[in-house]
């Protein structure tokens, strides 16, 4: 079987990847169950991006830091702290 | 014209914070059992094509739906629904839509989490209600919610990519209870993992005249407090300002601070006072824009 790719995403609380995971979503390039694969009582699968990091996932991306948009300055929309992991699995 | 509800029936205004802080309420068997199984047989020859059953027409006044006989109509006339209605929207509200949800046994497909109609820009808002006229037990299909979500402004399912949240929520309750949102609250239809079908009733009601005081102001002066009450100098915990400070536990650290604003915006909204404050956010702020006129 061909490399296939599992991605995860951690929304941490802050910019910075030691601190906790606040919500999180994982899509199964090797697997075959339902999608999105919610589950009732969730606990995070790391306590912090760092965590993943030690597991073996692999950053590809993390949020970019942009200044509010003049007027929104208080507005609260998506998350902020997204950081973007990849594992390849035989 | 007499009241269709006591003192009683209306929320408490530390109900009404509580909602302002997390963007719902839930109450449990509310709904008698008679009126319950009558909504499932009036339900179950349409089912999930909920789109065959007669309604209303978007705008008709909430006061002349479902005239009886009608389960739908029994539930809104009950004193309690009524002054939970009365509180949040006012009973001149209008129907905006409803719909019959059903979960089919082991229909084990998760909806992707969304916020219903687009992106709002106003502080006035339209509630959500969600009758259970049978009792949803865990894995059995419950709303999904993500408590303290209904202040973020996005449109629709642009969250889909998000599965989970620290402090997630799916109802679980009794038959004939009420879960009412805030038009904002992120939410999802869950799977259903049970022998047994899920039913919910949905009915989103818009408001028409101002939502200010509506509610039992007997705990009005204790829960509302002073502008004063600030974490970092001198605070009540028994105050609304206590719970728009407390975080969700999916806050960003810095949105926290954001999200404490934001309730306490909609709080001057609700109460008419325009001082009132959460940790000194906006008076702070406020002072400072009135001598050099920023606007922030």
């Amino acid at each position: 079987m061909s490399t296939r790719q599992q991605v995860l995403f951690l929304y941490l609380a802050t910019s910075a990847m030691d601190t906790p995971v606040i919500a999180w979503s994982s899509y199964d390039g090797a697997g075959d169950g339902p999608t999105p694969p919610v589950v009732s009582d969730p606990t995070p699968p790391y306590a912090t991006g760092v965590d993943a990091l030690r597991d073996g996932w692999r950053l590809i991306q993390a949020s970019a830091m942009h200044r509010a948009l003049p007027g929104h300055e208080r507005d609260v929309d998506f998350l902020l702290h997204e950081f973007i992991f990849e594992r390849l699995v035989g | 014209m007499p009241l269709a509800y006591e003192g009683t029936d209306l929320l408490t205004t530390a109900e009404m914070a509580q909602f302002v802080a997390q963007g719902f309420l839930s109450f449990e068997s509310v709904v008698p059992e008679e009126i319950n199984e009558a909504a499932i047989a009036e339900f179950a020859p349409t089912g999930v094509f909920d789109l065959l059953r007669a309604k209303p027409d978007s705008g008709a006044p909430l006061a002349q739906i479902y005239p009886d006989p009608s389960p739908i109509g029994a539930m809104l006339r009950l004193p309690r629904v009524q002054g939970i209605i009365e509180s949040l929207v006012g009973l001149d509200a209008v129907y905006d839509h409803d719909w019959v949800h059903v979960r089919a046994p082991h229909d084990t497909v998760d909806q992707h989490l969304h916020q219903d109609a687009i992106i709002d820009l106003t502080r006035a808002f339209d509630i959500q209600m969600f009758w259970y006229p049978r009792a949803v037990e865990t894995h059995s299909g419950g709303t999904g919610f993500i408590p303290g979500s209904h202040l973020r402004k996005v449109n629709e399912f642009e969250i889909a990519r998000y599965q989970n949240f620290c402090g997630q929520k799916d109802f679980v309750g009794p038959a004939g209870s009420l879960v009412v949102f805030h038009q904002g609250m992120w939410h999802r239809g869950r799977a259903n993992h049970t022998d047994d079908e899920r039913w919910a009733y949905k009915i989103r009601l818009n408001p028409t005249t101002p939502q200010v005081r509506r509610w039992n102001l007997e705990d009005y002066d204790a829960v509302h407090g002073t502008p004063s009450d600030h974490i970092f100098a001198t605070y009540d915990p028994a105050t609304a300002a206590n719970m728009f400070r407390t975080p969700e536990p999916w806050f960003e650290a810095a949105a926290s601070r954001l999200e404490t604003v934001n309730r306490a915006r909609l709080w001057r909204y609700l109460t008419g006072d325009q001082a009132f404050d959460a940790d000194w956010y906006l008076t702070r702020t406020g002072g400072r824009e009135r001598i050099d006129g920023t606007v922030g």
